[in-house]
């Protein structure tokens, strides 16, 4: 075989993996989508979204899941907010002020990647601790603060990756207007906007799916969440209370629960997707 | 103690008695992660002129402008010994404030970096910065900085449209208008046409010697022709040390140096 018919066989090689990865990936999105959707749609109804569970729901008689639903809407745009508000500067920290390539924001970059892998469950537990200690009760507030300090990590990987990929070039001839690092950080944020909604993004989607870290932090409740020191439901929560009853409608309830999950996070990732387009007009 | 040779011509001596030099460098030496980069420099440059460096790729020219402005600490490991006098102030002083410094250099870096903003905006952005907050004076600031880089007449319709969405060469026209509107005194460039066309090279290099009349210009090329075309002196840097330092036609023409005559005549590259 010659070598240019190796080459070509190399090539034509790499390209079925890669369409057979590609495909086995959008495979199993739209097996999951099919099974929600068809096990969920027959139990999703107006009373579903939009009414909180009255008694005997569990067994499958009337009331709906608004509770989760506002309570999950709640908790991941709080915590997400304040992950974002205090990623961001420490992004920016480790980034402008401090020497990127220096031993003090290696050690910081190494200890978020730690902070990344650790399971939710291991920030609620410690979470738990804490407030048992402090006297405080599973509320929304420890649920916000628990996903906050779980979504950080995300954010500041995040956001670093995208100042990794300005050139020095840019900072240097902003450095040479004479600004401080206050304004060059404000204009290098500029100059990475429609990254950072894929930023807050994914803290949102990580925000709303999780169970482990609210399970003990947020504790739950039929009634509509109302304080920040109240406990309150969430929808990862809600489906897998119905999904462990043996009653087939609550089961199935537990499905349709999950379309509402899928949604609001179709909803969320179709509005990110606009605000960073609108974003881009200035792009490099 | 030990002196090392001062690089001057006849004319940096007679402004030097004249008035201060607006650089001048005494006993300068930077190390990066413990390797010697910069040796024993020491020079002063004329002011209302162009001073190319030239050299060997790797020789501490770049560092050379960067350390011109500060922008060389900024990196991991720096070490610099000695000083830097900009209007017989050392920026290198415990003290020295070193956005004040870097407002007095504007630079023309290798490629043009539009600020991702509207051509305006790229213009008042260094003004805005530094307080003038007042509109009348940013458009007429705009305008005038854009005129002297020959820009005004092709974006004076479109001034709201992105900057990014010019050529390369009106970029570059653009960064040097951006770079002007912060009125500082020496302009630097570092291999400041490496990245455009022969026409719009051309145009900046205009430019450049139209612009010596009011601002003192230090730039850094790989181009010996260009270096010929533009500049004043030359200084010529090999091995992170001064070579030689002179007139561009006694430095490129005559070379006093074995080393400069190789480098000048094509040998070391």
């Amino acid at each position: 075989m010659s070598n240019i018919q190796r080459r070509l066989r190399k090539e034509k090689i790499a390209k079925i993996v890669m369409q057979l990865s590609g495909i086995s990936i959008t495979g199993s999105l739209f097996l999951i989508i099919g099974t929600i959707l068809y096990k969920g749609l027959p139990y999703l109804s107006w009373e579903m979204i939009s009414q909180t569970p009255k008694g005997g729901f569990y067994i499958g008689k009337e009331g709906g899941i608004l509770n989760a639903i506002l309570g999950s809407i709640y908790l991941a745009t709080l915590s997400t907010l304040l992950a974002t508000l205090i990623g961001i500067p420490i992004a920016i920290y480790l980034d402008v002020y401090v020497k990127s390539k220096s031993f003090f924001a290696r050690c910081c970059k190494l200890l978020f990647d730690v902070l990344f892998g650790i399971p939710s469950i291991v920030y609620g537990a410690i979470a738990f601790s804490i407030m048992v200690w402090l006297g405080i009760r599973a509320s929304l507030l420890g649920g916000v603060i628990t996903i906050t300090l779980l979504t950080i990590p995300i954010v500041v990987r995040t956001i670093d990756e995208l100042l990794k990929t300005i050139p020095v070039d840019l900072k240097n001839v902003t450095f040479s207007m004479g600004t401080t690092r206050w304004e060059t950080a404000r204009m290098l944020l500029k100059y990475i906007k429609p990254g950072i909604f894929t930023a807050i993004l994914l803290a949102f989607g990580r925000a709303i799916g999780d169970v482990a870290g609210v399970l003990l932090t947020t504790g739950f409740s039929d009634n509509l969440p109302k304080y920040l020191d109240e406990p309150t439901a969430t929808l990862p929560l809600a489906i897998f209370f119905q999904l462990s009853s043996p009653v087939p409608e609550v089961q199935g309830r537990a499905y349709a629960s999950a379309l509402v999950l899928t949604f609001i996070i179709l909803v969320i990732v179709i509005c990110t997707h606009i605000l960073a387009s609108k974003q881009k007009k200035h792009k490099i | 103690m030990h002196t090392y040779p001062r690089f001057e011509t006849e004319e940096t001596q007679n402004i030097t008695q004249m008035a201060l030099p607006h650089i001048e460098i005494k006993d300068l030496n930077v190390f990066i992660e413990g390797q010697h980069i910069l040796k024993d420099i020491n020079l002063s440059i004329p002011n209302n002129s162009i001073t190319s460096i030239i050299g060997p790729s790797g020789c501490g020219k770049t560092t050379l402008l960067k350390t011109l402005n500060r922008l060389v600490d900024d990196g991991k490991g720096v070490e610099i010994k000695g000083s830097v006098l900009v209007n017989g102030e050392d920026i290198y002083a415990p003290h020295a404030e070193v956005t004040h410094i870097r407002k007095k250099m504007g630079l023309l870096s290798q490629r043009p970096f539009p600020l991702p903003m509207s051509i305006f905006d790229n213009v008042a952005y260094g003004p805005r910065i530094h307080g003038e907050r007042n509109k009348a004076i940013l458009k007429q600031i705009v305008e005038q900085q854009l005129r002297n880089v020959g820009l005004w007449e092709e974006v004076k319709e479109r001034l709201d449209a992105s900057a990014t969405g010019l050529s390369i060469g009106q970029q570059q026209r653009l960064c040097l208008a951006r770079g002007l509107a912060v009125k500082p005194e020496i302009i630097l460039g570092d291999e400041s046409t490496s990245a455009l066309d022969p026409i719009s090279t051309q145009t900046i290099e205009n430019l450049l010697i139209e612009l010596k009349k009011d601002y003192t210009i230090v730039l850094v090329t790989h181009i010996l022709r260009q270096a010929r075309r533009v500049s004043d002196y030359i200084l010529f840097v090999y091995n992170g040390e001064i070579v030689e330092f002179g007139k561009t036609e006694d430095v490129l023409l005559n070379p006093q140096n074995e080393i400069t005559k190789q480098y000048v005549k094509g040998f070391i590259s």
